[in-house]
């Protein structure tokens, strides 16, 4: 074997992007290709689970795990992978903050599988029939992971290095990253690896923003023609960017559509959502209660607004569940 | 509806909730400050934590209470147009209807979190609130945010069988 | 960070004291188990019970262990921070420890006196007490922040409470605005004729000091003139006063009133406030013959000239060469700078109208007692003559106590000075009529000095006294003016009917009618029926929660003339202690922006209500102007970047108290 450090990649419950985002890396970087070896890479190369788990504790140089966890499969997964790695990253906002499937949290398993296999309307199945964690077909023993109740970010299940956030990061961010990790350069453990400052600060439609700032309506990006210079929040659009970590040049804002929170809040904030509601909500041109409240009220889903990418990583983690 | 617990076995029975108080400390502190000389009587069970406005009270320290086992949340401030610094306690109120609205989102029902414009005179509807809060919350019943957040999901089996 | 004189976060000395104060904690909250509790938490080097804590042994045990176990944090769990925080704080700060090292817990009014039930009580307690020492774990050494105060004072009211003040802090060479809202300074009292228990003329003592506010050289005197914004903060506040036009200029009227005799209305027309509508007057008017400062007033709504612009204007001739009056005089807004200010602005009278069984406003001999003060006043509407409204000099006078007084139904406080005014003027009208008076009191309460004893007197005098309440006051059969007085007398236990010429209602006394809008404008707080809040019923009793605001006299409540002038003259001592030393120190509790954390987004800056923050359009961030600041927190609340800090209340410091009352023991 070489002596270049060894490299892992893996998914968990993402949506695929974050795979993207590596391959395109590989492509565009290919002398960090050049001097690492991929040792695991399920997506793109043919290793299997006990290859990972005949290499020694700690032989991997750094991981990259993308996706949040959800699956008995997963949970297992990382644990392997985390002693098999000296540097673990949680690469994409799934893996970092819960993501898209997070909103899961809102929901419970039953439900979940009910929709998606059973009353969704792009669904035939007849006779209702759901997943089973353990089927016998003609003779054989077939398994499925189990699911887990609540979605989980990937340092809710594991100790984690470093966070790359973004859905998916960007390049540049993850060539830096690679590039910290392959100096030995690496930021205090826990880090996320892009600026530490809200997103305005590198969006080039910061100056439009007035001093103050008063929200009579809420609309959502379908209901404007938006100007494509001025401040998004000045037109009334909910732009995430002052409650979530910059890093990402503002690419959405750059295509025109507000910032939905994916890189997660800044070190200093524990919970996104909150964060961007008391801002936005503070923000309302009313004192009177009723008045607050109709303008407020076109948030309709004020937790997939402000929660897209972060309920699994945010205080409550989820919707409560009733004990009996 | 008794106003105190009383150390009695039977009342020992008796689901005794948590309530996290953010009192601003010019008006609702104060009227619970006037609430104790003037010696009122009131259920045990809030836990004020002093701010200078209500403004200051962030959403986060809501939900941090309510994810530390908070099993309700109360916020005071000065009544509209009274606050000590001309405005905090409209932000306040920009930002309750909107937070209560995502906390039902996220099945915290909306007795477990209220907002009350108590000035500092206000000492007997400050006792009634707390009262009032307190056997809503008892109804309810506890919390319990912490058991399913790490609970193991319905096994594919149990799920058809339902 | 670790701050070098303490070492790390982690690593922190802490000493929790619990006071028991007297049995007033000990009594119902188990402070020896809270001490003991306070022994297990982390970082906690002693737990001490103590029996007085703000006494000096109390402080001296805090400055000891200081010493002896180089402790770095400090709390103290007794009563409410608004009483003893700056105590604490100063026995800490005398130990060699960073004032703000320190965290108080109160277990007094928020637990002891409202949990009655020891356990449940003892549990809050220890709650309590663990969030302060997580919190003050996290504690930032600060300083406090000292800010110059101007020496220039506002007073509020030109009653008897205003003048006292006024003239006590010109006398001491500060400049007071003085701002009354009628025409002329003097409030209730000028419209008496004698005061209790003395018998003092009023005029006698009120008149001199009258004339001195307007005389003196550090006094500017705005009558007719009110207050309607108030900016700024303690030692600096910057004051907006609309003066209300009188059409007459003040600084050429002599107060010679020769226009008044000028006036094309030979007699008055108007109803004569002053002598609460008893009297008439002209348009061109003078409430009161000494009234200050002596600058007539026209009254626009009555006045000729400005119904119809037709008038001939005889008082303008009259004025001749002085050329004082001036339609077209307009309202002025004036702003002034001060660094403290007295409000003095009174009561007013129960309206006796509010009680219909008491016939006020129906039969016309029913009075209020301050009519019946304008009555006996010898430049009142009958130039102190005692005659009723039908023409009649009264023979016999009833005396009603505890008119909207003492009663569930009106106000519930008693109003202190009517059994003595009712007293004074039993006195008075027996003087001068020879009439018989009839007291109805339910209790006479007289607990002043000299007041017993004046009672003795009037009761010498030959004054009946009966105790008990009138329950109806209707006319006699003959219908010849005459009403009867119903009455259970509660010492002899009949009831008693008494026909008299004259009913006397003893009004009480109640917050001013606009106390709400002048406590917003000042922004202190009011109790139930709108008296100004004291920041402390015994300790503080004309200071509010307000720095740099005080009160004095009738509208904290009511009181009598020597009440009044002593609070006056504490308000305003207290404003002089805070102008000498210069300065005053304030809570260092501002808000700050780190800018390396600011991304900008300017969330913050219209949330400040002093318009403290700024934007830098250049480096794009927004700054906090410390002076500016009073230090709400509101704008670090909405900060979604969480970029905008607290001193005081940082969010470390706020969540390791939350987690501190929730955790389990
Ligand atoms: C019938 C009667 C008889 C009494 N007899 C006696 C007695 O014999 N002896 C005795 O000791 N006490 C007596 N009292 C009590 C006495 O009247 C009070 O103690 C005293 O008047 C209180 O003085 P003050 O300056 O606080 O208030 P006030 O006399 O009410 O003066 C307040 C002043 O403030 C002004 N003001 C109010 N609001 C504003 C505003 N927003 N802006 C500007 N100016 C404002 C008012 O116009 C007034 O001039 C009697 C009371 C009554 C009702
Ligand atoms: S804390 Fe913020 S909002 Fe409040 S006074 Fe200071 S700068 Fe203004
Ligand atoms: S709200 Fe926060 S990030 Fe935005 S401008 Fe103010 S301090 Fe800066
Ligand atoms: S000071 Fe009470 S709400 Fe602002």
């Amino acid at each position: 074997m070489t002596a270049k450090p060894k490299i892992a990649f893996y998914w968990c419950a993402s949506c695929g992007g974050c795979e993207e985002a590596v391959v395109d890396l590989a492509e565009q970087v290919l002398d960090v290709v050049a001097a690492v070896d991929i040792v695991f890479w399920p997506c793109a190369m043919d290793f299997k689970r006990h290859d990972v788990e005949a290499m020694a504790d700690g032989s991997i140089a750094a991981t990259f795990v993308n996706g949040a966890v959800r699956t008995t499969e997963q949970e297992e997964m990382a644990h392997l992978l985390r002693r098999k790695s000296r540097v673990l990253v949680a690469f994409g906002a799934c893996s970092q903050l819960g993501g898209i499937p997070g909103l899961a949290n809102l929901s419970d398993t039953a439900s979940v599988l009910a929709t998606a296999y059973r009353t969704s309307p792009s669904t035939v199945n007849p006779d209702g029939v759901l997943p089973q964690r353990h089927t016998v077909d003609g003779g054989h023993a077939l398994g499925l992971p189990g699911l887990y109740e609540t979605v989980r970010t990937l340092d809710q299940v594991t100790d984690v290095d470093y966070y790359l956030p973004g859905c998916a990061p960007t390049p540049k961010l993850i060539a830096a990253a690679v590039q910290a990790l392959l100096t030995g350069a690496l930021p205090a453990k826990g880090s996320v690896l892009a600026p530490d400052i809200a997103l305005c600060d590198e969006c080039a439609r910061k100056a439009s923003k007035p001093d103050a700032l008063a929200l009579a309506a809420f609309k959502r990006p379908s209901e404007v023609v938006l100007n494509e210079e001025e401040c998004l929040l000045a037109q009334g659009v909910l732009c995430m960017g002052p409650a979530t970590r910059g890093g990402c040049e503002a690419a959405c804002v750059q295509g025109n559509m507000p910032c939905t929170g994916c890189s997660g809040p800044t070190s200093r904030v524990r919970d996104q959502g909150a964060k961007a509601l008391s801002g936005f909500a503070s923000l309302v041109a009313s004192n009177d209660a009723a008045e607050i409240e109709r303008i407020t009220g076109a948030i309709a889903d004020p937790v997939g607004t402000l929660y897209r990418y972060a309920l699994p990583a945010s205080l409550l983690r989820r919707r409560r569940v009733a004990v009996s | 509806m008794p106003e105190t617990t009383t150390g009695s076995a039977a009342a020992a029975e008796r689901f005794e909730p948590r309530i996290v108080a953010f009192f601003c400390n010019w008006c609702t502190y104060l009227a619970a400050d006037l609430a104790g000389t003037t010696r009122l009587k009131y259920a045990p069970n809030i836990r004020v934590v002093r701010v200078m406005c209500s403004g200051r009270i962030d959403p986060q320290f809501v939900l941090d209470a309510f994810a530390k086992g908070a099993d309700g949340v109360l916020i005071g401030g000065c009544h509209p147009g009274d606050c000590h610094y001309e405005s905090g306690n409209y932000k306040t109120l920009r930002r309750f209807q909107l937070l209560r609205r995502t906390l039902r989102a996220l099945g915290i029902e909306d007795d477990r979190f209220r907002l009350e414009w108590l000035s500092a005179s206000e000492a007997e509807p400050l006792k009634t609130v707390v009262n009032d809060m307190v056997e809503k919350v008892r109804a309810l019943g506890p919390l319990h945010l912490e058991v399913p957040a790490e609970a193991f999901a319905a096994e594919g089996e149990e799920v058809a069988a339902r | 960070m670790p701050t070098p004189e303490h070492g790390d976060a982690n690593a922190v000395r802490i000493g929790v004291y619990i006071c028991h104060c007297g049995t007033n904690i000990a009594g119902t909250v188990d402070v020896h188990a809270v001490a003991e509790h306070a022994g297990t938490l982390p970082g906690v080097v002693v737990a001490r019970e103590y029996k007085y804590m703000c006494s000096d042994p109390g402080q001296e045990l805090i400055k000891a262990d200081i010493r002896e176990h180089r402790l770095d944090r400090i709390v103290v769990a007794s009563c409410s921070p608004h009483l003893h925080e700056k105590t604490f704080r100063g026995a800490v700060a005398d130990g060699g420890v960073n004032p703000f090292h320190f965290q108080m817990v109160n277990i007094r009014e928020h637990v002891s006196w409202v949990h009655p039930d020891k356990r449940a009580g003892t549990e809050k307690a220890d709650a309590l007490v663990r969030a302060a020492v997580s919190r003050v774990r996290h504690h930032k050494p600060l300083e406090t922040r000292r800010v110059p105060v101007r020496s220039d004072v506002l007073v509020v009211g030109g009653g008897i409470a205003g003048i006292h003040a006024a003239l006590t802090l010109a006398d001491a060479g500060k400049h007071v605005t003085l701002v009354e809202r009628e025409p002329t300074i003097g409030g209730h009292m000028a419209m008496f004729d004698k005061t209790f228990p003395t018998l003092d003329c009023a005029a006698c003592i009120l008149t001199p000091k009258m004339t001195a506010v307007k005389a003196h050289p550090n006094i500017t005197l705005w009558a007719y003139a009110e207050v309607q914004a108030v900016s700024g903060y303690v030692g600096n506040f910057t004051v907006t006063v609309k003066r209300k036009p009188r059409y007459v200029r003040d600084d050429v009227c002599v107060g010679c009133q020769e226009c008044i005799d000028a006036c094309v209305y030979k007699v008055g027309k108007e109803p004569d406030a002053f002598n609460l509508g008893m009297s008439k007057r002209k348009p061109i008017y003078l409430p009161f013959p000494q009234a200050v400062p002596q600058v007539v007033t026209i009254d626009p709504e009555s006045c000729i000239e400005f119904k119809s612009g037709k008038c001939k204007k005889t008082c303008v001739e009259a004025c001749a060469d002085r050329h004082a009056i001036d339609f077209t005089q307009q309202e002025r807004i004036e702003t002034i700078e001060v660094g403290t200010i007295l409000l003095t602005t009174g009561f007013k009278v129960f309206d006796a109208k509010r009680l219909p069984s008491y016939g006020y406003g129906t039969y016309p001999n029913v009075y209020t007692a301050l009519e019946v003060e304008r009555l006996l006043n010898a430049s009142g509407p009958t130039a102190g003559e005692m005659v009723l409204r039908d023409g009649r000099t009264p023979r016999t006078v009833g005396i009603i106590h505890c008119i909207g007084s003492r009663d569930e139904h009106t106000n519930k406080h008693c109003s202190r000075v009517c059994c003595m005014y009712a007293l004074k003027l039993a006195h008075l009208v027996q003087e001068r009529t020879g009439a018989e008076v009839y007291d109805f009191y339910i209790d006479m309460r007289t607990p002043g000095k000299g007041f017993e004893e004046f009672y003795n007197r009037v009761a010498e005098e030959g004054v009946h006294f009966i105790r008990g309440k009138v329950a109806d006051v209707y006319p006699t059969a003959e219908q010849d003016g005459r009403l009867i007085l119903q009455a259970e007398d509660t010492l002899l236990g009949n009831v008693r009917r008494i026909p008299v010429d004259m009913v006397i209602l003893a009004v009480g006394l109640e917050a001013q009618a606009d106390a709400e809008d002048v406590r917003r404008t000042f922004n202190i707080t009011c109790g139930t029926g709108g008296w100004f809040t004291e920041r402390h019923p015994k300790l503080a009793p004309v200071a509010t929660f307000t720095d740099g605001v005080w009160i004095a006299g009738a509208c904290q409540g009511p009181k009598d003339i020597p009440d009044t002038v002593a609070q006056a003259g504490a308000a305003a001592g207290e404003a002089l202690a805070l102008i000498n030393a210069g300065h005053i120190e304030l809570e260092p509790n501002t808000a700050y922006i780190v800018a390396a954390d600011c991304s900008g987004c300017k969330t913050c800056v219209p949330m400040c209500p002093y318009k403290a923050i700024g934007f830098d359009a250049e480096q794009g961030k927004a700054a906090i102007n410390e002076v500016l600041c009073k230090g709400c927190g509101t704008c670090v609340s909405v900060c979604p970047s969480g970029s905008a800090r607290q001193n005081l209340f940082e969010d470390d410091e706020i969540y390791a108290e939350i987690g501190g009352v929730l955790a389990h023991a």
